[in-house]
């Protein structure tokens, strides 16, 4: 394991009476896959938006990159790159304007931003329809679209709310290949929420699961199969052990 | 600061492509033509044989040529600019997802509010100012008087107090576009707003005055005084008559007050005017000051009362 450059300690949020992130503590390492599982409302966006200082904890402490979100969020949102849930666009834009948008948001000098605007294009896959307004893309292609916005920062750590969500088959694995890629080339952190378990068991090198705003559990999908199971992975799938946290909880 | 201009940038070109813009523009502009036209010819015939004709120019703007005038054309269709412009800044961004992805990037969240409100002012300036200097060309062909120093500063007063009454509206359309998250909503609450402060204050004036005036006294000239005196006063918490009043008066230079209580007969009326001569613009400018001061002070607050619920709401709410 690296350096952690996600740390929180305690976390929680209350909104009103209800709790929706309960005293989450983990650690995200440097260069690794942190998938974030859980049922919807459990948790996971409201942990991503203390960690972008979009929303601020109740209690509890967050660390990125040794920045706390809380009282810097500009620089904390100058090194993460984050990829919500249901990406908006601006859909009379194309890919180009909306890339140089994002860029000039990032203060990210006119000459720089020309070349990574070509290189991201060129990753993700869109440089022929660069040009085609973002309202006749597919929604495969608003994904990786969204995805070029958050490679053309260069950030360290990357955010990613449900990035598969909606995809047919083929886009699924397109994107399966950009997430691992962003590892393996960019050495980048990430943190992967999604309900596709097969996907994280794929791209995870570790995975926590979050139940009513309770981080249940967290580790190598082994360490939790041998912990639920007193077995290895191989006879278990994560989605098995997803199960049993789930209706244990 | 460079996430402002990023995002001033942005709307404005938003606001100059959109279809909205250039059918109401077209629309004002047709107006605004078509009521320079009808009142220069008109001014134009009854000058004839008039030696020296003195703020001929500024009747451009006030006088209604059968129709209405620019002044209550700006008065009653000029808030429709403003909510037109801004009933869907916030919220449209909120449902199409494009929010929340602007607040992830780093930039601070004013910066989003204060872009969107301070294109929408340069919007209604650039809007604004090319009717009036359109009018004043028209009106220069037409009526073929040349403006003196001192109406193109009451022009230019007038421009700039009419800039501030739309961007009122354009603040209020901004409001309701955060507080509702659907779009129709605050289109009609500001709509509503529309109609509210142009057509139930005056009238609502009237009703609350007549009440105020004890019964079998309305026939009494220190009641009529009262009355009036209240109607106006409640009348005056309408954007719409503080704008009317602020604007009359600067625009015309021979308006002393912004109360006309007593209606004169013909005979009365011109023995008045015997003794009577323009006002500097020095003079309009005091009497108008504070109609001037409350349309600032109304759309600070508002764009105050905006910026705070906006920076107060709930990420998740985005």
């Amino acid at each position: 394991m690296g350096n952690p450059v996600i740390e929180t300690e305690e976390l929680t949020k209350v909104y009103g009476n209800q709790k929706a992130v309960d005293s989450v503590t983990f650690s995200v390492y440097e260069g690794e896959i942190f998938g974030l599982l859980g049922p919807n409302g459990a948790g996971k966006t409201t942990v991503i938006l203390m960690l972008l200082g979009l929303t601020e904890p109740t209690s509890g402490k967050a660390k990125v990159l040794g920045v706390d979100p809380t009282r810097d969020a500009i620089k904390v949102k100058r090194m993460i790159g984050y990829m919500p849930e249901n990406v908006g666009f601006y859909n009379d834009m194309n890919a180009i304007q909306s890339l140089r948008f994002i860029g000039e948001l990032n203060s990210i000098p006119e000459k720089v931003l020309e070349e990574r605007i070509e290189k991201a294009l060129q990753i993700v896959g869109l440089e022929q329809d660069a040009k085609k307004k973002v309202g006749a893309y597919s929604r495969g292609m608003r994904q990786r679209l969204a995805l070029a916005e958050l490679l053309i920062k260069e950030p360290k750590v990357a955010l990613l709310d449900e990035p598969t969500l909606g995809l047919d088959p083929d886009a699924t694995s397109k994107m399966i290949e950009l997430i691992e890629a962003l590892k393996k080339d960019k050495n980048m952190t990430i943190v992967l929420c999604s309900h596709y378990l097969e996907m994280v068991q794929k791209l995870c090198d570790r995975v926590g699961i979050m139940i009513k705003g309770k981080m249940v559990a967290q580790g190598t999908i082994e360490t939790l199969a041998k912990e639920k199971f007193g077995m290895g992975q191989e006879e278990y799938t994560l989605e098995e052990i997803y199960m049993k946290y789930f209706l244990e909880a | 600061m460079g996430g402002l201009k990023v995002v001033f940038k942005k709307e404005l070109s938003d606001h100059f492509t959109s279809y909205r813009f250039l059918i109401i523009f077209s629309l004002i502009w047709m107006v605004s033509l078509l009521i320079t036209y009808m009142v220069g010819t008109s001014i134009r015939e009854e000058l004839t044989g008039i030696a020296k004709p003195r703020y001929v120019f500024l009747l451009l703007f006030m006088s209604s040529g059968g129709f209405f005038s620019f002044i209550q054309f700006v008065a009653f269709f000029g808030p429709l600019i403003g909510i037109i412009l801004g009933f869907d800044l916030i919220n449209r961004e909120k449902n199409e997802g494009t929010l929340g992805k602007i607040l992830a990037q780093p930039i601070y969240r004013d910066a989003v509010i204060n872009g969107k409100f301070l294109a929408g002012v340069v919007t209604i300036s650039i809007m604004l100012t090319s009717i009036v200097l359109v009018i004043t060309g028209l009106g220069l062909k037409v009526v073929g008087v040349v403006p003196g120093t001192d109406e193109l500063l009451r022009i230019a007063i007038y421009l700039i107090v009419s800039i501030l009454y739309v961007s009122f509206w354009l603040g209020m359309a901004i409001l309701f576009s955060i507080i509702f998250r659907s779009v129709t909503t605050s289109a009609l609450a500001s709509l509503a707003a529309w109609i509210f402060f142009t057509f139930f204050v005056p009238l609502g004036a009237g009703i609350v005055a007549k009440s105020f005036v004890p019964h079998g006294e309305s026939e009494k000239t220190e009641a009529i005084l009262r009355q009036l005196s209240i109607q106006r006063s409640v009348s005056l918490m309408s954007p719409v008559s503080l704008y009317s009043e602020a604007s009359s008066t600067i625009i015309d230079p021979t308006k002393k007050t912004t109360r006309a209580y007593v209606l004169m007969g013909p005979f009365e009326k011109l023995s008045i005017e015997r003794f009577s001569g323009p006002l500097p613009i020095s003079q309009s400018l005091l009497i108008v000051f504070p109609y001037i001061i409350s349309i600032i002070a109304i759309t600070t607050i508002l764009f105050a009362v905006s910026y705070t619920v906006f920076l107060r709401q709930e990420i998740r709410s985005l």
